[in-house]
């Protein structure tokens, strides 16, 4: 339902991305992993119409790139940065809220299941998201999206700098999406959730794929990980 | 104890007046980061709008109408000015707010000319509300009070109870953000420099018959703003609040105080006769500078503001 093509992106006049390629199906789990300053937050950005870019995004079969960011949200695609973006002066539940793309509730998410999801958020709904510890605002964050009854969501870094039970916590969210038919485009640094819950992968280097295949078929390949993604 | 409850009312009334145009601006500025010089400039056409238009129908249409052109005249500049020009960076957006408050004032002076015009206090309103002792407090001011405080709450029941007040919220922290989560953010900026427009048309129509409506009112009124603004601390709405109060209370007293150091340091017992012309100044004199002087210190000490949350 993505399909990104020959995907060329820049920040003034720095040539951030050569040709980025990737698809992302229906129901499906497609990580995109690389190492720092490699381009995959920007592919992410450029797709949601937030920086410059010159190629081909399809979404749906329809051309998406050059619109705005909040039109192409409108046409179902859930983006969540990297920083997280909460308003800080906002309670939790006014957070959610503005996930909510007009006033009537609807779609698949209520703010229950978010708090069922997530018990922690419940017992904060009245808290300023400015608060909030790390974990806390990254659940957050993703409910919020979630509030917008995206198709596909973007996740940028989810389970950067959190406990390994926030991790764990993430990767049950994640299914949780999937069961409910939302496609996710999953960018993170470490293997570790990636491999487990991913369909697909791409691997990106200096601002192009330089490997996509099966969770075992990057396990098998260990030169590619040597060379792109381990330190 | 009279002197000082009617300063004090004259202070307050003057203060609100100045929360209606710091509001807009500091709005303005936390959201889209434009510092608009043109901001006063609203605030005059206000008063020539509310002029003419009084001239034909009267004050009470002209007190809807006037704000509501000058909303309009706002949210067109944002829309076809602005977004334009955000294309070249905030240095090209202060040039364009610095501009076209120079062609507004150029376009005052050729329909309405360079002196001040007739805009007076509808008759009826005119005369006294009620009299302290032996000072009176005219109607106008009670009417001016009674619309800065209602203006205040709807402002704030917009802000904190409405869904289009949240989006505003949080576009202040992050609009990229409220944006991918599919809210039409360049709408809600011409919005809110529509309303920000409106809100100075606004204290334009019911300032320009209490104080005068002239060429220079824009330039005079833009500086106290501007000084609100950066003491209040640059895009704090609580802080314009308090700002604009305190800069309205202290302008008026300092006016109304006729001592000079001179007189002071007599009653001390100090005679300062032969001293110099400076000690003479009465403090009314030295009323002008006093804003000024404030937002100076502020810079020194506290550099963000009483409330501001912005480093600059
Ligand atoms: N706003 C910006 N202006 C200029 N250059 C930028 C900007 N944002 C990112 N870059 C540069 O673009 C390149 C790719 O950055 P990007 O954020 O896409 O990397 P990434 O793969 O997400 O890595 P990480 O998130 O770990 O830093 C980097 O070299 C970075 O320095
Ligand atoms: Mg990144």
């Amino acid at each position: 339902m993505l399909e990104v093509n020959d995907l060329h992106a820049f920040y003034g006049k720095s040539h951030i991305l050569h040709g980025v390629h990737l698809t992302v199906g229906r129901g499906e789990i497609v990580s995109l992993l690389g190492r720092n300053g490699v381009g995959r937050s920007t592919t992410v950005k450029a797709v949601m119409g937030q920086v410059a870019a010159r190629g081909s995004v399809k979404y749906q079969g329809e051309e998406i790139l050059g619109l705005k960011a909040h039109e192409i949200a409108r046409k179902g695609l859930g983006y969540v940065p990297e920083d997280r973006a909460i308003f800080p002066d906002l309670t939790v539940r006014q957070n959610l809220m503005l996930g909510m793309k007009s006033r009537k509730p609807g779609g698949r998410w209520h703010m229950d299941d978010m708090f069922e999801l997530f018990p922690r958020l419940k017992e904060r709904a009245d808290t300023a998201g400015g608060v909030l510890s790390g974990g806390e605002q990254q659940m957050l964050t993703l409910c919020r999206t979630l509030m917008g009854d995206p198709d596909l969501v973007m996740i940028d870094e989810p389970t950067e700098g959190l406990a390994p039970k926030i991790v764990e916590q993430v990767g049950h969210f994640l299914s949780e999406i999937r069961k409910r038919g939302i496609s996710v485009l999953l960018v993170e640094q470490k293997l570790a959730i990636a491999l487990d819950i991913s369909e697909r992968l791409y691997v990106m280097g200096h601002g192009r794929i330089v490997f996509e295949g099966t969770p075992r078929s990057l396990r098998d390949n260990e030169s590619v990980r040597k060379e792109w993604l381990e330190v | 104890m009279e002197f000082f409850l009617i300063s004090l009312l004259n202070g307050v009334t003057y203060g609100l007046l100045l929360f209606m145009l710091s509001s807009g601006l500091t709005l303005i500025f936390s959201m889209m980061g434009i510092l608009n010089f043109a901001h006063a400039s609203f605030y005059m056409l206000g008063a020539y709008f509310a002029y003419q238009i009084s001239a034909y129908v009267g004050f009470w249409p002209a007190l809807i109408v006037a704000p509501l052109t000058v909303g309009v005249i706002g949210a067109l500049v944002e829309r076809y000015g602005l977004r334009r020009a955000h294309h070249y960076g905030h240095v090209a957006e202060l040039l364009f707010t610095f501009g076209l408050a120079f062609l507004i004032e150029e376009i005052v002076h050729l329909i309405w000319g360079k002196a001040a015009v007739d805009y007076r206090v509808p008759g009826s309103l005119e005369g006294t509300l009620f009299t302290l002792f032996s000072t009176s407090f005219p109607i106008y001011k009670g009417f001016m009070m009674l619309v800065s405080v209602g203006m205040l709450l709807a402002l704030y029941g917009l802000l904190t109870r409405t869904r289009i007040g949240l989006i505003i919220q949080a576009a202040l922290s992050r609009p990229d953000m409220v944006e991918a989560l599919g809210h039409n953010v360049p709408r809600i900026f011409m919005l809110v420099f529509g309303g920000g427009a409106a809100l100075a048309g606004l204290a334009g129509v019911i300032g320009g018959n209490a104080f005068v409506t002239e060429p220079g009112m824009a330039a005079a009124v833009g500086s106290i703003v501007f000084v609100v603004v950066v003491v209040g601390g640059l895009g704090s709405l609580a802080g314009a609040f308090v700002a604009s109060l305190l800069i309205g209370i202290i302008q008026t007293f300092a006016v109304a105080i006729d001592f000079s150091v001179t007189d002071m340091a007599a009653a001390l017992g100090i005679d300062l006769a032969g001293g110099s012309n400076l000690a003479r100044l009465s403090i009314s004199q030295l009323a002008p500078v006093l804003p000024y002087l404030l937002m100076v210190a502020i810079l020194i000490f506290r550099p963000r503001g009483l409330m501001g949350a912005r480093e600059s």
